[in-house]
């Protein structure tokens, strides 16, 4: 256990393990779910802001599972943008066990929500730090099969729908991505993505390649959600019991989707013009399409899904421009996004709780029934809209300074636009739950309990000071080392194979 | 050459099946199809004419094997697919019994 290397299956290993035991002894020991979830979530936590530090001290780390040296074993990698998204997921997945301690009462089986919560982080965490082709599928496949149950977790009409639904796009991805794996694979003779990337380096871009390319956007697009692709989401995440919408939203579309389009982008197949411009594309109608979707809905957790759509445009617009500042400033919106998405879903969760509603035509008033989650919503709705100082409007501002100095003006135009409709949306939202007055039927509507709120008001402070990320020193060992990552294109495969 | 055009039907055949019908269960066989076709199209990259199994002892001379890798990938990933499956039916015979049919044109109360 010397090696500062040892540390990285235990993201696997830990919530796998954890998920094991509370299924096991869950059903027998009444508090034990709740206590090792929040211990392991915790736990996951410190360990991936621990992997910031590692990595800034020893730079690449690799771990062979087996001792079985890479390109022949199975790799994992632990660079830059791996921990950056494993603070992403573990930081945001803590909160939200912390608050469904206080929010999985109303359902009857909370150690089958922990078994699965964890079976997904354990997915989520490996597709982040697996170096290998093959691996990065089977983990997204954990992952994505544990997503599917959770959304049918209340096995009522419409979970169970929007489950089918969910799971069987999600499976024609899956296959797609398959596909692309196996045409790899056969045209380069090996799975680990460094070696995978060295040996395309060295042959002619063919339309095999073209072709590859094409069903990994396909599949790892629809994991993400991006327009054309985006079918599933507004049924699925709403449909989830609000911890797991916030998972969802929050760190699943983006671990699964944006962060696998990046590596494999950016880091096996390498970056060209076409690819650019098809995700530039792609992130603008995102954008566009599921804001404009989202502000006519009445029901708040559909609204807040339509708006997880245009943020991922907005991500995938900024890494797309692949301008130094378009990268840094897409992972940031990434990061923001995580922390205020989750935020706003598990505000919907608390309004769900305490008025047995999602319906925005029957709230109102209720900021004086309920002050910490009104203030906190306030706060996550400031964020996604882009307002200073929250740190959605630093994110989102960058994105446009990067789209004009990359000369796209146009696409710059939609990103103002998309925000402004994200501005009036949010005040609609704002509006008819919070403010106004108090009808009648609400009137015996109380706070949620402790852990919902203090886990909603630490997520409100992180929107409110995020912004810090961007000044420079901090920059320099959390965001930049990301963004180094996926600008260094195929030195990936140089600094991975380097290392062991 | 044969061999991987009846691949490439499968799979079409799979994603009709999945995009046209409104049964349930005939969706989830689509599916099934689809993944099978995946599959066997990744068996068939380590294929070679005349390759025998990858065996190894002492006697043998280590010619003309085919690749072992895609073998094992391939039944990883028929795990994964079976898991899939299990779930999609037990989602349909939930779904049975709330709605009291398989035709999903009647289980459309999701929309907008």
């Amino acid at each position: 256990m010397s090696s500062p290397s040892s540390i990285i299956p235990s993201f696997v290993f830990i919530p796998l393990a954890g998920a094991f035991l509370i299924s096991l002894l869950g059903k027998r020991i009444k508090k034990l779910p709740d206590v090792l979830g929040v211990a392991i979530a915790a736990i996951m936590g410190s360990f991936s802001v621990w992997s910031v530090r590692l990595y800034n001290i020893y730079g690449v780390l690799n771990y062979s599972v087996g001792g079985w040296q890479v390109p022949i074993g199975i790799g994992l990698v632990l660079d830059g943008l791996s921990a950056f998204m494993l603070v992403t997921v573990n930081v945001v997945a803590f909160f939200i066990v912390v608050y469904a301690v206080n929010y999985m009462e109303k359902f009857t089986a909370k150690w089958q929500f922990y078994t699965l919560f964890f079976l997904m982080l354990a997915g989520m965490n490996g597709v982040v730090i697996s170096g290998d082709m093959f691996n990065l599928f089977v983990f997204l496949e954990i992952a994505a099969v544990a997503s599917y149950a959770l959304v049918a977790f209340g096995t009522e009409r419409h979970e169970l729908e929007a489950a089918f639904k969910y799971a069987i796009m999600g499976t024609v991805g899956s296959l797609f991505i398959l596909l692309a794996i196996a045409f790899l694979y056969g045209y380069t003779s090996t799975l680990n993505m460094a070696d995978m990337s060295a040996v395309l380096a060295q042959k002619e871009p063919g339309n095999l390649i073209l072709m590859v390319s094409i069903m990994f956007l396909m599949g790892f697009g629809l994991k993400a959600a991006l327009v054309p692709f985006h079918a599933w989401l507004p049924d699925a995440h709403p449909s989830a019991p609000a911890p797991i919408s916030a998972m969802l939203s929050g760190v699943l579309i983006k671990s699964l989707g944006v962060y696998a389009i990046l590596r494999i982008f950016y880091n096996v197949i390498g970056m060209s013009p076409a690819i650019s411009s098809i995700l530039m594309f792609l992130g603008a109608l995102s954008m566009v399409v599921g804001v404009i979707l989202a502000i006519g809905q009445w029901d708040l957790k559909r609204l807040l899904a339509y708006h997880s759509i245009s943020q991922i445009g907005y991500v995938i617009l900024g890494i797309g421009l692949n301008t130094p500042l378009g990268i840094i400033a897409g992972l940031f919106h990434l990061f923001n996004h995580s922390i205020f998405k989750s935020l706003l879903f598990l505000n919907s969760g608390a309004l769900e709780y305490a008025t047995n509603t999602r319906d925005l035509k029957k709230m109102g008033g209720l900021v004086k029934k309920m002050p910490v989650t009104g203030t906190t919503a306030l706060s996550a709705s400031m964020a996604i809209a882009g307002i200073p100082p929250f740190n959605g409007f630093w994110s989102k501002l960058f994105i446009i300074i990067a789209a004009v100095e990359a000369k796209r003006y146009g696409y710059a135009f939609w990103a103002v636009l998309a925000s402004v409709l994200t501005l009036a949306s949010f005040m609609k939202v704002m509006k008819y739950a919070f403010f106004g007055t108090l009808k009648a039927r609400l009137v015996w509507v109380k706070e949620v309990p402790l852990a919902m709120k203090l886990s909603m008001s630490a997520l409100a402070l992180i929107c409110l000071v995020g912004g810090v990320l961007f000044l420079p020193e901090v920059k320099e060992i959390f965001l930049h080392r990301a963004a180094e990552a996926i600008a260094e294109g195929s030195r990936y495969a140089v600094m991975v194979l380097r290392g062991n | 050459m044969a061999v991987y055009l009846l691949c490439l039907v499968l799979f079409c055949v799979g994603l009709y099946c999945i995009l046209r019908k409104r049964n349930l269960i005939k969706i989830i066989v689509g599916v099934v199809i689809t993944e099978s076709a995946v599959n066997l199209f990744f068996a068939l990259t380590a294929y070679r004419m005349q390759g025998r199994a990858p065996i190894f002892s002492r006697e043998a001379d280590i010619v003309n094997m085919v690749d072992p890798l895609p073998q094992a990938l391939v039944l990883t990933s028929i795990v994964i697919g079976l898991a899939t499956t299990a779930l999609l039916v037990a989602l349909a015979m939930r779904i049975y019994e709330k709605y009291g049919t398989f035709d999903i044109t009647k289980i459309r109360e999701l929309r907008g």
